[in-house]
């Protein structure tokens, strides 16, 4: 049984006819080959399926396509500018050594930058409390944390 | 080692990361980004019971559901005569007997032994089929019972794993002299003694374990996409000793891998099963864990039961030390299994001390859980754990200052040999615990503690001065030990006509950032720019050959491979540079990107003696081969040796249990420092999992079903953000002797150093209340629990 999909992803208008169980992530990945949204767990847990949903950061693999149907998504390709240079959270990222197997990456920058945009002047502690929700195995965190701190610093909240 | 002083990009220089655009993007490729034309999907059905008989399989429902190609159980494995999986390291019991080691195979036959193990696979069109037809197969088990821990596993009446090993020993391996340490305990004044458990953790790379087989009528081959860290061991697992094929009839490519940790080391049932099913069915075949099977089928780490003593004089010098240990295997040897706690931990149990007489016994035993192999460090933390608790604690007993007992052991002269059949080259223990006991204010320890017992708290130091050995290994040593492979890396330079460069390395990157340490090599060494070097690795159609990547192996190892190949590159080209300079080759030396005739300002750019090797009009043919490319080798002599000290300062919620790590200071000697950027990195990393291991994680199965309790991340804990402090790292140097890099290896150290950092900190902060020691994890439940029993005793 297939239903109907239209949304709105990084700016394009989508249409498809999916099986209902389909999550946003799979329809993501599968459907549209935007590989960058990862899936590290399939319980909410880790984050790595990070994108924008109607400008918030949600897990992508907690919601099914269909609860998507008319919204606007946005994924890591979506915020990566196409000129090869690099969003000003990514560039932050890259100037931090903020990422080590890239694996969590783009579900971390989405996360950073929806925490930005809602509080662009966070502390240490509330950054670290923001991106508990984002599981990084290979950084210990620490440069993570640096680098939305020097993001707000430096360019104030990223807006996508 | 620089020849190019200004080179911005050469050693010694954080480089930012020439891979990060490609993850940052979200343009990287991972095993599972990739889709293959006509590609079909694997679902394994994995066993609900640590044991049981499987008394029947019906498929049938499953085989004509749609969309489904194949199923396949044990039966048809056994059929088409697919081999188990072998344990790469033989360990030879005290006995003079091999090590027991039952078969090992990739889909279950007549018995299921770990709740995860593979009974059966369903091949289908989609993943949805496969994942519908999988729940479709009946099975009937004959449920029997189950043991999980090491301590158990070899009493009396415990289940048996496997039928030919009916006592679950796989070997019992002793390692010293133990009559000179029965001497040394019987004459000792004093003698600390500790019994804990090492915990069972399970590895958690954010990428979960995937592969893809796909196979080709045209010449009979085939490829393997896997997250993986060592291709050319797995090509090597898999086709001389799994599948029987020729290994030029099989490539492995390990495209970007989103961290290993060790887990990704091993051949594993899953690669197995993709690769001969696509043969089967003409058809790539994918398979991607879900994080579930992850938890239940990565192999795990750690799980020792360890009873360990320190023998000292009255002045807390060390005399001997004692260990007797039970190391849970899992239900089967996956393919380090074996040496990790023997080869990789007895041997570590010197620690950066000068103790004469240690022996260690090990008992490796079966039990109804995964598979138990090597997690970040490997042996080695849990030989620090021993070392480091034994000395803390018996500065406790002896009232020694924690940073006073170590100073009177530490090893001053070097090369020092140890009891335990290590040889260190280098190494200077008082230079990283100075500067640790600096950088942590250690002076102002005091007033902090009474500050916070003003605030009802409890604050705590403690001390971990740890040693590894790395650069993993000597081939002749690590065979006369029992390895079933060399031990080498190959690193092979081309340049190219223009006089950019492509590095083919044996190393795998998952994480580590070669892709830009290499590349600093090659552009220190050559005098180019990084931006024209690119570095090539986990595909063994591209590179010669390889070990991979783990026990901080990568640059001591093939980095030395790298300088190597570079050498030979350096020296044909000074040939073609003294043709084309009309000079002896022994006046050329290559300064900054020029080969030169020395002391003169005669000279030719190293893009011109490429664009000479590959349009040889002018160029010595007669003596010379065109081209510029070359390829090397290198086996090391010894292992590396780096080591440090790390100072935790904890304050102890006394009421809650409640742990928070205040401050964490890591001062390690990792020899030359390539990247201090990307070094930094993977000590916060490895200081993470090691806190991680300290405070919260734990795998728990339950003792009497098996079942695994720790088997989702709502269940097992994963350190978060705010789960951690910000670390205080440096480094001292002292550079190996023996590498011609002088470097020693960082991957491992903060994993490996910070346990009983951690918990000692907590036990000193708790001693005034009787606190002595405590297990790991220290979660606030078990440190609330270990103060009231201090309390009561």
């Amino acid at each position: 049984m297939a239903v109907k999909l239209s949304l709105n992803v990084n700016g394009k208008a989508v249409e498809a006819e999916i099986d209902p169980r389909t999550l946003l992530v799979q329809f993501i990945r599968e459907q549209l080959h935007l590989t960058g949204t990862h899936v590290g767990c399939d319980t909410g847990q880790c984050g790595a399926c990070t994108v924008h949903l109607e400008g918030r950061a949600v897990k992508s693999c907690n919601l099914l396509a269909l609860q998507a149907q008319g919204a606007e998504v946005v994924t890591i390709e979506g915020i990566t500018p196409a000129n090869g240079e690099l969003h000003p959270m990514q560039a932050a990222f890259k100037e931090s050594h903020a990422l080590q197997c890239g694996f969590c990456t783009p579900g971390m920058v989405m996360s950073a930058i929806d925490l930005l945009n809602r509080d662009p002047h966070p502390s240490e502690e509330a950054v670290r409390r923001g991106l508990d929700g984002n599981l990084c195995r290979c950084t210990g965190y620490q440069n993570i944390v640096k680098a939305v701190l020097a993001c707000a610093a430096g360019e104030g909240a990223s807006h996508v | 080692m620089s020849e190019v002083i200004d080179n911005p990009t050469g050693i010694g220089c954080s480089v930012k990361r020439k891979e990060d655009y490609r993850f940052l993007a979200g343009v990287g490729t991972y095993t599972d980004d990739l889709t293959l034309p006509g590609q079909v999907y694997a679902c394994f059905l994995r066993s609900p019971h640590a044991h049981a008989r499987i008394e029947r399989i019906d498929t049938a429902a499953a085989a004509a559901s749609p969309g489904v190609l194949a199923v396949y159980t044990g039966d048809d494995i056994a059929a088409a005569k697919v081999s188990g999986l072998p344990c790469g390291w033989l360990i030879t019991d005290v006995s003079g007997q091999p090590m027991k080691e039952p078969p090992h195979p990739v889909l279950a036959q007549g018995k299921v032994r770990y709740v995860g193990d593979h009974v059966a696979v369903v091949i289908a069109e989609t993943y949805w089929q496969a994942k519908d037809a999988a729940e479709l197969i009946e099975v009937d088990y004959d449920v029997l019972p189950a043991v999980v821990r090491p301590g158990d596993a070899n009493q009396p009446g415990a289940p048996a794993v496997h039928d030919s090993v009916p006592d679950n020993v796989c070997y019992v391996w002793g390692h010293g002299d133990k009559a000179a340490v029965e001497r040394a305990f019987a004459g000792a004044a004093h003698v600390t003694t500790l019994e804990f458990a090492n915990n069972r953790l399970i590895p958690n790379a954010i990428e979960p374990r995937a592969a893809i087989g796909q196979y080709s009528r045209a010449d009979d081959s085939y490829t393997l996409y896997v997250a993986n860290q060592n291709p050319h061991l797995e090509r090597l697992l898999l086709s001389a000793f799994v599948l029987a094929l020729p290994e030029h009839k099989v490539r492995i490519v390990a495209p970007d891998v989103g961290g290993g940790f060790g887990s990704k080391i091993f051949l594993y049932a899953e690669d197995v099963v993709v690769a001969w099913a696509a043969k089967r069915l003409n058809r790539p075949v994918k398979w991607t864990a879900e994080r579930s099977e992850s938890f239940l089928s990565d192999a795990h780490g750690r799980d020792h039961a360890t009873k360990a003593e320190l023998a000292m004089d009255s002045e807390g010098h060390f005399l001997a030390m004692r260990v007797t240990t039970a190391a849970n295997l899992g239900a089967y040897l996956s393919t380090f299994a074996s040496s990790i706690p023997t080869i990789l931990y007895a041997t570590l149990l010197a620690g950066q001390y000068r103790t004469p007489a240690i022996y260690a016994e090990v008992t490796g035993v079966f039990t109804h859980t995964a598979p138990v192999d090597a997690y970040r460090g490997a042996g080695r933390p849990e030989a620090t754990y021993v070392v480091e608790r034994l000395v803390s604690t018996a500065a406790l007993e002896l009232g020694l200052d924690q940073a006073e007992i170590r100073r009177r052991n530490f090893i001053r002269e070097f090369p020092h040999a140890t009891p335990v059949g290590l040889t260190y080259d280098t190494g200077d223990y008082e230079a990283t615990l100075a500067a640790a006991m600096r950088l942590a204010d250690v002076e102002g320890f005091e007033a902090r503690r009474a500050e916070a017992a003003t605030r009802g708290k409890r604050r705590g130091l403690g001390y971990s001065c740890y040693i590894e050995a790395c650069g993993l290994a000597p081939s002749n040593v690590a065979g006369a030990l029992g390895a079933r492979a060399g031990l080498f890396e190959a690193g092979q330079i081309r340049v190219h006509p223009t006089g950019s460069v492509t590095v083919f390395t044996g190393s795998h990157s998952h994480g580590q950032g070669h892709e830009t340490t290499f590349a600093q090599l090659v552009s220190d060494r050559l005098g180019i720019p990084i931006e024209n070097i690119d570095v090539v690795h986990g595909d063994t159609g591209r590179i010669p050959f390889g070990m991979g990547t783990y026990g901080s192996r990568s640059l001591a190892v093939g980095g030395s491979a790298i300088v190597k190949a570079l050498d030979k590159i350096v020296d044909k080209g000074r040939k073609i540079a003294a043709h084309l300079l009309e000079a002896a080759d022994t006046d050329i030396e290559l300064e900054s990107g020029v080969f030169k005739v020395a002391g003169t300002d005669k000279g030719v750019p190293f893009g011109q003696v490429a664009f000479s090797a590959y349009v040889p009009h002018n160029y010595p043919l007669d003596k010379l081969e065109p081209g510029l490319e070359e390829t090397a080798f290198y086996d090391p002599t010894n292992f590396t040796y780096p080591a440090g000290s790390h100072i935790c300062e904890v304050e102890v919620d006394p009421e809650t249990g409640v742990v928070e790590v205040v401050s964490f200071v890591a001062s390690d000697d990792f020899g030359n420092v390539i990247n201090p950027m990307i070094v930094e990195g993977q000590v916060h990393g490895g200081l993470a999992q090691g806190i991680g291991q300290a405070l919260i994680e734990q795998c728990v199965y339950d003792p009497e079903s098996g079942q695994l309790l720790s088997g989702t991340l709502t269940d097992y804990a994963l350190p978060r953000a705010d789960d951690l402090p910000s670390f205080v790292v440096d480094t001292q140097v002292t550079p190996c002797t023996h590498n011609p890099l002088g470097v020693k290896g960082c991957g491992e150290a903060g994993a490996i150093g910070s346990p009983p950092a951690v918990i000692g900190a907590i036990v000193d902060a708790l001693k005034d209340l009787g606190v002595r020691d405590l297990q790991m994890p220290a979660t606030p439940q078990r440190v609330w629990q270990t103060i009231r029993s201090a309390q009561a005793a």
